[in-house]
């Protein structure tokens, strides 16, 4: 029984193995035509790591995109023509995601949300570069995904929906000296994240322009959750408040351990506080400050969007990058309908050449959920959006002012 | 706040991250003695635990007794499921290969908690007292005692059980010699299932007093927490129960210190280096020689 | 047909096996060149390559050696960085010249941190080797993401990563390291130095008693293993474009492992072909599983390790011109199942 078992198993490996060898070579050929001739949809590719620690984001962007996406189709689709989602996982690793984005590419995708995270979506977007597809990404924040850090020559087919690292930092430092009168800060912050190094260079840079001083700097590693050492020495350097520019599960687990301390002064963040609510009870999160652009159940359109999305999906992963990602999405068929115009076929150079133009030319008319003012998009990609102020009192999120 | 205080406070910081780390040592170190297996889903059943807990505190009323038992339950159970499915069979085969299907089966828990828990955190609602008592001049939270009181009741009772009861007996029996155990009349089996339970069931109590000083549960919770406890236990002497405790509790010191004088970045690495040093200085851990009783 | 005693002169059986690797590589390499083969599949067979290196330079620590170091991402990270960083530093290099350099240092690189490391580790032995090995991995992921704060200028670029490394891993180049790389442990393995790595696996007191310096053996082998996992990184780095410490975690390391021991312990054959199969495998057919793709991945290794607990090949090694030998001796009917295999390299 057992032997048989092996021999069977050992011939599927076997065979799958082979498959794998000389499958390129009997469909190639195929597939790459078949692709191009497919006139009646419009394919687009989704990529984010849908497994693994960072699962969370990764579902989060692919959900939101994936809501307005369906929305379209459900109202007819652009031009008539329906929209095919391709998503894969690529579980953070790099690797998997050149290789899971070429996959997409060689089945025809027009455009692409996506990547989520930020060493990952650099990784695609060189390979999104060299055949000129129409990216855009909801939560990669960091500099150099749309521009080349040596040379300064910006990747031209890439665009982003979410702030990038230093604005967020200088905002956060500029609100708190003018604002509230703070001078003593202390931070606390991921190392080994950009997104949380680039808030806090930026923050410490600006700090020191206005003179204000940083009474402790505190770090910690990805996947720490004990953070009571770091905590008693910002204890004991006496802060007016605590910058903490980290994505809101820790911060959620930073806030609780700060107050078991008895540590009482307001935390500062960036736009990863969003969704703190549920993991810090009311009392210890009053008077909080941080910068977003998505600022929950503010307007009618922003809640439509919250309740199909969890209608949907439920609430597990509702926030900022399932909204950015719902932007995207938005500005993606913005461009789409726009290069529908031109008559070329999806897939082909021409069209996706007029959908990076259509991004910069349509996005300004996109109403999105995190950007009322639409999407308009400056030299290097980026988009021009304001950061509004959002506080939270009794365990909710609210809007405080736009800054 | 003066230096002294300031230092003890980062002492019971280590303390009490530590005697987490410790109980989750004695898993490894107890199932090592026994088959010799690195069981890397052991984290994964704290994790497990974990959600256990969760649902239990949100479903009924946090009752945190429940919570407790439930994550004990729900742990040993699941300990001695794997054991009997995933290792049973491979008894007689090489280690590497048990190995592997040790991470197969973390791979599968974390896998399938994603499934059916989503990829969130869960936030654990707070089931202990928040306040803080002060000792002397310094605050410490009523997690941090209550976690070392459990923590050193768990280990006493389990002293107890190796050295006194019978299974405990036959446990030492196995772990020194597998076939003179079957040749004196020991069910093998039955005590490395009992082995298995044991260590699943400091797992669950781990999986709360974790819960209880960080309160989220996450699909991938258990990987590192996993692979510093199997550092502590390695650095105490593998297999040797005091052994484990000791490497626990000198991890957790370990790490609060390192992160004390802001070095926390380098945390990891340090931790790291000090097991190198240690290994290469008394090559079968602190606690591995002297102490002749393996489990 | 007259019984034939001899087999193959080995000069011929070496002419037998270069050529067919010689087909192979050049006729795929025609094919992918020729356009008929889609992007993404060249993709995933350069990473299949890459992995063939890395498992199969695991398998001269594990298999051959007998040890069980768990810090093998360790040494491809070193590979990696040290390639990717000679790269960038001369742009104007041209291709031809400039890569061969870069993978030989990133080899050189992580060939002398495998002694400095191997040395004193190798004194541990087991369970105790595999996790003082295990934090060297670790140590040298923590190092590669903080080192800039400690020299004070961007060297690793740590978390924000190491970008524009010039992408010159191909089909062609990553598969003639392929082919070198097995040629040179094969070559190792045969002589005489191989056979004493054998007999420390089997038995060191043994070993040690018949004359055979079992330190210097066991380096050897260790840095052997650093050296070619040093080669995979460097392909690994200009095959990405950019290098993340992350990448070269622990659970890397595991992912390696898992190759090796699928694959059967000490059979390069299986290496090549569970390397081949577990990078295959997850990108094109799991794919279709969407969300349960982990899961399916899980299942497939505890269910293999069950019921085939000492690896899909065991110990058992591929030879083709073996098999001419038997087919000429004929002596081909004891098994009937003929086993596929992809790189000729033996």
């Amino acid at each position: 029984m057992k032997k048989v078992l092996c021999t069977v198993l050992a011939v599927v490996m076997a065979f799958v193995c082979f498959a794998g060898c000389s499958a390129p070579a009997a469909e190639g050929g195929n597939e790459a035509v078949g692709s191009a001739a497919s006139g009646d949809t419009i394919k687009v590719g989704l990529l984010g790591p849908y497994t693994g620690d960072l699962a969370v984001y990764g579902l989060a962007v692919k959900n939101g995109a994936t809501l307005y996406f369906d929305k379209v189709n459900a109202e007819g689709g652009i031009n008539g023509k329906k929209i095919e989602l391709i998503s894969y996982d690529n579980k953070g690793d790099d690797a998997e995601a050149i290789n899971a984005f070429n996959r997409e590419v060689d089945e025809g995708i027009t455009a692409f949300i996506g990547d989520v995270i930020t060493s990952n979506t650099i990784a695609v977007a060189g390979e999104a570069n060299a055949v000129n597809m129409p990216m855009i990404t909801a939560s990669a924040t960091a500099e150099a995904v749309t521009v080349n850090p040596d040379d300064g020559s910006v990747y031209t087919n890439v665009f982003r929906t979410c702030f990038i690292d230093p604005f967020q930092g200088e905002k956060m430092a500029q609100y708190a000296n003018e604002k509230l009168g703070y001078t003593r800060a202390a931070v606390i912050v991921q190392t080994g994240n950009d997104y949380a190094a680039g808030l806090n260079e930026a923050f410490k840079a600006k700090c020191e322009e206005l003179g204000m001083t940083i009474v402790a700097e505190e770090g910690y590693a990805k996947g720490d959750k004990d953070f009571n050492a770091q905590l008693t020495n910002i204890k004991a350097a006496d802060p007016e408040f605590i910058f903490c520019p980290n994505y809101y599960e820790d911060d959620g687990m930073i806030v609780k351990q700060a107050r078991a301390l008895g540590l009482t002064v307001p935390f500062l963040g960036g736009d990863g506080w969003d969704g703190v609510v549920k993991y810090a009870s009311a009392e210890e999160l009053e008077g909080t400050f941080y910068c977003s652009a998505y600022a929950p159940g503010s307007t009618d359109a922003v809640k439509a969007f919250e309740e199909a999305y969890t209608a949907a999906y439920g609430t597990d992963t509702l926030n900022m990058f399932a909204a950015n990602a719902y932007d995207a999405a938005m500005v993606m068929c913005a461009a789409l309908a726009k290069a529908e115009e031109t008559g070329e076929a999806p897939a082909s150079d021409a069209y996706k050449q007029a959908v990076i133009d259509a991004i910069k030319t349509e996005g300004a008319s996109v109403v999105g959920i995190t950007s009322e003012a639409g999407y308009t998009f400056d030299a290097n990609n980026n988009p021009i959006k304001d950061a509004v102020i959002m506080t939270i009192t009794n365990g909710e999120a609210v809007y405080k002012e736009t800054f | 706040m003066n230096t002294l205080s300031l230092i003890l406070r980062q002492v019971v910081n280590g303390l009490q991250s530590g005697s987490i780390y410790a109980l989750v040592a004695l898993g490894y170190s107890m199932v090592y003695g026994i088959i010799m297996l690195l069981n890397f889903a052991h984290g994964d059943i704290i994790m497990v635990g974990a959600y256990a807990a969760w649902f239990c505190l949100c479903g009924f009323a946090g009752n945190p007794i429940l919570a407790i038992i439930a994550a004990i339950f729900v742990c040993v159970l699941l300990g001695v499921s794997i054991e009997k499915v995933a290792y049973a069979p491979l008894r007689q085969s090489p280690r590497l290969s048990l190995l592997i299907t040790a991470i197969g089966v973390s791979y599968l828990l974390e896998n399938l908690a994603q499934l059916v828990f989503g990829a969130g955190a869960k936030s654990m609602p707070s089931f202990m007292p928040t306040s803080t008592i002060s000792i002397g001049s310094i605050d410490v939270s009523w997690t941090a005692i209550i976690t070392l009181i459990v923590t050193a009741i768990s280990m006493a009772a389990l002293t107890l059980l190796v050295k006194k009861s019978k299974m405990g007996k036959a446990m030492r029996a196995v772990s020194e010699d597998t076939g003179a155990a079957q040749l004196m009349g020991i069910n093998v089996n039955r005590t490395i299932s009992f082995t298995f339970a044991l260590g699943s069931a400091l797992a669950g109590i781990a999986s709360v007093l974790y819960c209880a000083a960080y309160p989220q549960a996450t699909p991938t919770m258990g990987s590192m927490l996993g692979l510093k406890a199997f550092v502590a236990a390695v650095l105490g002497g593998i297999g040797s129960i005091p052994g484990a405790m000791v490497g626990g509790l000198a991890i957790g010191l370990a790490e609060a210190m390192v992160s004390a004088v802001g070095l926390s970045v380098w945390k990891d690495g340090i931790v790291f280096a000090i097991l190198i040093v240690v290994l290469l200085v008394k090559p079968t851990g602190i606690m591995g020689h002297e102490i002749q009783e393996k489990v | 047909m007259d019984k034939i005693k001899k087999p193959l002169p080995m000069l011929l059986r070496y002419a037998i096996n270069l050529a067919i690797f010689a087909v192979f590589l050049f006729g795929v390499n025609a094919l992918i060149t020729g356009g008929s083969v889609p992007n993404y599949y060249t993709k995933v067979i350069v990473l299949c390559g890459i992995n063939i290196i890395l498992a199969v330079s695991l398998n001269v620590a594990t298999g051959y050696l007998g040890q069980l170091p768990l810090g093998h991402a360790g040494f491809m990270a070193v590979g990696a960085y040290a390639s990717a960083l000679f790269l960038r530093a001369v742009p104007n290099l041209p291709e031809f010249v400039a890569f061969p350099l870069g993978i030989i240092l990133g080899g050189i690189v992580s060939g002398i941190f495998g002694i400095l490391i191997g040395i004193p580790a190798l004194r541990l032995k087991g369970d105790y080797l595999a996790i003082i090995t295990l934090g060297f991995g670790e140590i040298i992921r923590v190092v590669l993401l903080n080192i800039d704060s400690v020299l004070g200028f961007n060297f690793t670029y740590g978390a924000a990563s190491l970008k524009n490394i010039p992408k010159y891993t191909s089909f062609f180049n990553c598969f003639l390291c392929v082919g070198i790389v097995c040629f040179l442990i094969h070559t190792l393995m045969k002589s005489k130095h191989g056979r004493a790595i054998l007999a420390v696996r089997e038995n060191e007191i043994a070993a040690d008693s018949v004359g055979i310096n079992l330190t210097y053996y066991k380096a050897l082998g260790f840095t052997v293993s650093a050296i070619f996992a040093g080669v995979a990184g460097a392909l690994y780095a200009s095959y990405l474009g950019i290098l993340n410490p992350s990448s070269f975690g622990f659970m890397k390391s595991i992912e390696i492992l898992v190759m090796v021991v699928l694959g059967g312990m000490g059979s390069m054959v299986g290496s090549i072909v569970s390397a081949t199969v577990l990078t295959a495998v997850p990108e094109l057919v799991l794919r279709a599983f969407s969300d349960y793709r982990m899961i399916a991945y899980s299942l497939l290794l505890i269910v293999v390790m069950i019921f085939k607990p000492s690896g899909l090949m065991g110990q058992y090694d591929f030879s083709l011109t073996g098999l001419i030998d038997k087919a000429r001796m004929g002596k081909l009917f004891r098994k009937g199942k003929g086993k596929k295999e992809k790189a000729g390299d033996k």
